[in-house]
């Protein structure tokens, strides 16, 4: 505690919670996406394809129209797009949602690195974010509350998808279509066409995620960009019982846990920080046992999904 | 029967040759975008893979790997269970065949490798057989639980060899000590090619005959396809569960343990370059027949192979070959919709 | 299937199924044949590619099994780059790629290029697939991790000459293999005046990756260079455990501002993400690997980076068969590492101050350790006037320690 502007522990918290919000925000994206597709009653593991083709066509539109916000909607469409080809391909009979997720994701981030190389050294604008930490004198809490659009856009979104999803009509058709084929084909629904829609616009909203990876935090385009974000949705899901306000307070929890290593380290415990980088992990698969049951399915739990049956 | 067998093959070769053919044709479009001749494309694949020698063999060696992390999702999923926990297991397997080979400098090669072998083989199927056993006993669902599993291992590996079983001696990469090395194994007889791929080859063949030739085999099977039936049948369904998950988490500990002792000498990060995800495709490319795995993997590991070459000679991005494997994944796995629409290949029932 | 394709490469791809070839592209402009006229202009550029190297590839290489002398007329070399990564990433990667354009420029010199190699089987079948179907006489392997495969190859492949950027050659490895590699604890240590000078909240942050001497040689580099011009400057270090990690260098670069650091370094693979991050809050940030200083016009100091391109001189040896070092390790004085160019930040009298000490360098007059030195658990590393000379290769691979004034 040398000077002023050194916080100490407070340091540590508020460093936490600043990269709770920052590093959250790709979560609470492919996660409530994620939330739309399986409610569906379909698993997509190739959001993780999908967030990277989503980070680099927003970082390249980006680059070439000098304009990020329509980057983040070009992204979302190319979200859409993967999306779609998982929804069609699942249409299909006998075969498996989750292997054509992972030749998605090997799709998708194979076209991405392609399409992508000539963005790797450029750089792009940002996305803008607001300073709600402007009545602080601490640098440290205003750089913590700068929050970026996307973020209250998610935060948002969460609410409103889960009011959606209870009271709308979408909601409620998209939610019987997850429960039950038989129920949802006896009051006359397109199982495929409602699933599809359900996987598309959880595609829309994991490009957008990729998006802000590439053009706010941590802003660049490369090809160690994301780190498994969308391949975690899925646990990320489940571990939100596939309800969109968990989804955000499991996003927070993740960001926070990834700005936990570096933040202790700069106050000097350093060692084992491969082990605390895999923290949030460890919590997840040990929280997953904890409330796992052989008698019954875990709760909110769309029935057609195969990975809660 | 040998008519239906026949035909069923028959089948498959002909719904997979015609998604390759597609598939080909959708690539050949792909890199027409990008102003370059399909058929001059097609060519250097077809060089950089089968063409040579040293292509064969470069094919070869990616697709050795693949073949044993394939049978890690391969044999859970015929009992029913998607366990995608190749790549931790592999890493797992790696370790421990370091952790048990650095003590074994004074045996007989043949002694010290078997051990290594069964060490890593055995580590892989603890690993996957607790995925199993947390399924069977508690309803954890195998498929996240493994997903996480994978990255728990590859924080495990990389906080080992960056402290305790750090070799210091080794200052360009943190790495684990390393094995002796008259323990490492080089290449099969005839083939610059090492020896994971004979082991590949053998494990998936052995598995091939298990599966259809024994009792348990044809358990598994009944499981797979309809559990209710099993549990009617009187099968011990929770045995069989484990057991599958051992055999498949065993083959992808093997791949690490043929990476340590044909390749690398020593656990280290470059144990994690996507072999494990690369054989969860694979297992489902061959329907998860360990046979067909040998031919998928070579094939896979064909595209990989040409990839350096379309490289060089196109200055296409490293990514194409991604980006061909992965339209061949999309494709062979829609095509699975066509089995059983075709009526000549289905025998008149007498 | 290829309509037009002369008929001896037919034949000599039918042939080469059953017969391992050695071909030198080179060699092969003897065979363009017929076939051409008949393709679209359009495809036309990259018919032609093809043919060169590919289809006649074959066909050299059965006539060359006939007549193995022709591949001695080759005038051109190839030489083969084969990286661990994007090679364009503003950073490791592009430090090499740099190089590669330098070694391209020398007359008589094609460059053959490989990316995203990993550290596996894979690059022991690159290499040999550069040097059977390219004809590639000169390999660079620029990751760490090749390096037990280039051994192998070197071995196998006797008249090819390998890099490798780990400079760990020692006697009784094979004599075609080259270990070269520049003492960057140089540059980082002018980086360290620069923050030193600059610094206002005397606080200085280093992003290490992991580990590693060459880590450890270069964050001590970095605070002694600070300390020579502030001594009460304290460093924070924080390891991130991973080359290639944006979100984590993102996140790290942010907690050690947020503690107060306002000059920082990262040794990862690319430092684009921390220098951005710097500019974007408004402190100062010093490069790695490559040339930075166009990604935070405000911000940026300046930076250590390497001089590959001194590998040229090894392929100029080797194809005029002159003497070759089989180890070279050097900074300033020998050329191997550089120094970015000044941000406009910097101002003139630090300048000279950082080039006056530049110049030590290039005449041995500056040691980086020299005594009394303390490491920063408070033990004794050198009594008062033991100096370690900058080419003690032994002293700086055991170096494990943070030198006085880093935290952390």
């Amino acid at each position: 505690m040398t000077d002023g502007g050194d916080l100490g522990w407070w340091g540590v918290l508020i460093a936490v919670m600043g990269g709770a919000i920052r590093v959250s925000t790709p979560y609470l994206f492919v996660s409530l996406g994620e939330t739309l597709t399986e409610k569906g009653g379909r698993v997509n593991l190739g959001l993780e394809g999908i967030l990277v083709m989503g980070a680099m066509s927003g970082y390249g539109t980006a680059v070439v129209t000098g304009e990020p916000w329509l980057g983040v909607i070009v992204a979302g469409c190319a979200g859409s797009a993967l999306a779609l080809l998982h929804g069609l391909i699942c249409n299909l009979t006998r075969v498996n949602d989750i292997a054509v997720g992972i030749s998605l994701f090997i799709f998708g981030t194979g076209l991405a690195f392609f399409l992508g190389k000539p963005f790797i050294n450029p750089s792009a604008p940002r996305l803008p974010h607001l300073e709600l930490g402007a009545w602080s004198t601490y640098p440290q809490v205003r750089s913590a509350l700068e929050i970026n659009a996307l973020f209250i856009i998610g935060v948002v979104l969460a609410f409103a998808l889960a009011w959606g999803l209870k009271n709308m009509k979408w909601g409620l058709i998209l939610r019987t279509v997850g429960d039950s084929t038989e129920a949802a084909t006896a009051l006359g629904y397109s199982v495929n066409w409602v699933r599809t829609m359900g996987t598309v616009a959880g595609g829309f909203l994991s490009g957008v995620g990729g998006s802000f990876l590439s053009l706010y935090y941590p802003g660049t385009w490369n090809e160690g960009l994301s780190s498994g974000q969308g391949l975690m949705a899925v646990a990320l899901v489940i571990f939100a019982r596939w309800n969109p306000i968990y989804c955000f307070y499991v996003s927070l929890l993740f960001g926070g846990a990834t700005a936990l290593g570096p933040a202790l380290q700069t106050v000097g415990i350093t060692s084992n920080y491969y082990l605390y980088g895999a923290a949030p992990y460890f919590l997840t698969l040990g929280l997953l046992i904890y409330s796992s049951s052989t008698k019954h399915s875990l709760a909110g739990a769309p029935g057609e999904v195969s990975i809660s049956r | 029967m040998f008519g239906s067998t026949f035909n069923n093959g028959l089948e498959a070769v002909v719904i997979n040759a015609a998604a390759l053919i597609l598939t080909l044709a959708g690539f050949g479009i792909f890199v027409a975008l990008f102003g370059h001749n399909p058929l001059d494309v097609y060519y250097i694949l077809y060089l950089g893979a089968f063409a040579t020698q040293i292509s064969i063999e470069n094919t070869l060696t990616q697709s050795a790997p693949l073949m044993l992390t394939a049978l890690c999702t391969a044999i859970p999923a015929r009992a029913g269970l998607l366990v995608i926990g190749g790549e931790g297991a592999l890493v797992v397997g790696g370790v421990a065949t370091v952790l048990v080979g650095i003590h074994l400098g004074h045996l007989p090669p043949w002694a010290g490798v078997l051990i290594m072998g069964l060490a890593g083989s055995i580590a892989g199927g603890l690993w996957i057989g607790a995925a199993g056993a947390l399924r069977q006993y508690r309803g954890v669902n195998e498929t996240i639980a493994t997903l996480l599993m994978n990255y728990i291992a590859i924080a495990i590996m990389n906080h080992l060899v960056s402290g305790p079983i750090r070799d210091f001696d080794q200052v360009l990469k943190t790495s684990s000590w390393s094995i002796p090395e008259s323990l490492m194994v080089g290449t099969v007889p005839g083939l610059d090619v090492h020896w994971g791929l004979g082991v590949g080859v053998v494990t998936c063949v052995i598995l091939y005959v298990i599966m259809r030739q024994t009792t348990f085999g044809f358990g598994v099977d009944i499981l797979g396809g309809n559990p209710r039936a099993a549990q009617m049948a009187g099968l011990p369904i929770n045995r069989m569960v484990l057991v599958c998950c051992f055999i498949g988490g065993a083959g992808a500990g093997l791949a690490g343990t043929m990476e340590i002792i044909a390749v690398h000498g020593f656990a280290s990060e470059s144990l994690v370059v996507g072999f494990g995800y690369a054989g969860i495709l694979i297992a489902f490319l061959a329907r998860q027949n360990p046979a067909a795995i040998i031919i998928v993997a070579i094939l896979v590991g064909g595209i990989s192979a040409s990839g350096g070459l379309l490289q060089r000679r196109f200055d296409l991005p490293d990514a194409t070959a991604a980006v061909l494997q992965g339209m061949l994944f999309v494709m062979v796995l829609a095509s699975n919709t066509a089995y059983g629409r075709f009526k000549i290949f289905q025998v008149k029932a007498n | 299937m290829k309509k037009a394709l002369p008929a001896s490469a037919r034949i000599g791809r039918v042939f080469a199924l059953f017969y391992p070839m050695v071909a030198d592209i080179e060699a092969t402009t003897i065979n363009l044949t017929s076939g051409r006229k008949k393709m679209s202009k359009k495809f036309q550029m990259s018919r032609r590619d093809v043919l060169h190297q590919g289809g006649n590839i074959i066909a050299a290489g059965s006539m060359m099994s006939l007549l193995p002398t022709l591949a001695l007329a080759a005038k051109t070399v190839t030489v083969g780059f084969i990286y661990v990564g994007p090679r364009q990433d503003f950073g490791w990667n592009q430090s090499h790629w740099d190089a590669a354009r330098k070694v391209s420029k020398i007359k008589g010199i094609k460059v053959v290029e490989q990316e995203n190699v990993p550290e596996t089987a894979e690059v022991e079948k690159v290499m040999q697939s550069m040097i059977e179907l390219d004809g590639a006489k000169v390999i660079f392997g620029t990751s760490f991790g090749y390096w037990k495969s280039i051994k192998k190859m070197a071995k196998k492949y006797p008249n090819v000459l390998f890099t490798h950027i780990g400079a760990i050659w020692k006697s009784g490895d094979p004599k075609n293999v080259i270990g070269y590699r520049g003492y960057t604890e140089e540059p980082h240590y002018l980086c360290g005046i620069a923050a030193g000078r600059m610094s206002k909240t005397g606080k200085i942050g280093f992003i290490g990756s992991k580990p590693l001497y060459f880590i450890y040689n270069n964050c001590n580099g970095f605070v002694l260079g600070a300390r020579s011009v502030r001594p009460d400057l304290t460093c924070n270090v924080v390891l991130t455990g991973e080359w290639n990690n944006p979100v984590k260098e993102a996140e790290t670069t942010n907690s050690l501002i947020d503690k107060g650091c306002d000059v920082i370094v990262a040794n990862v693979d690319s430092p684009k993400v921390s220098v951005e991050t710097c500019e974007r809050r408004g402190v100062f940030s010093c490069g790695y690997h490559s040339d930075l200083s166009s990604l935070a016009p405000k911000g940026f100091l300046t930076g250590a980076e390497w001089n590959w391109a001194s590998g040229a001189e090894f392929v100029r040896a080797f194809t005029t068969g002159k003497p070759y070092p089989n180890l070279k390790r050097g900074g300033f004085k020998d050329d191997m590492v550089g120094l970015s160019p000044f941000g406009a930040a910097v101002p003139q009298k630090v300048r000279d101050e950082i080039l006056t000490a530049k110049q030590a360098f290039v005449d041995d007059k500056l040691k980086i350790y020299k005594g009394p030195l303390k490491d920063n658990k408070g033990n004794e590393v050198l009594k008062a006037g033991q100096v370690i000379s900058n080419t003690d290769i032994k002293f700086k691979l055991g170096v494990r320690f943070f030198v006085e004034g880093v935290a952390g």
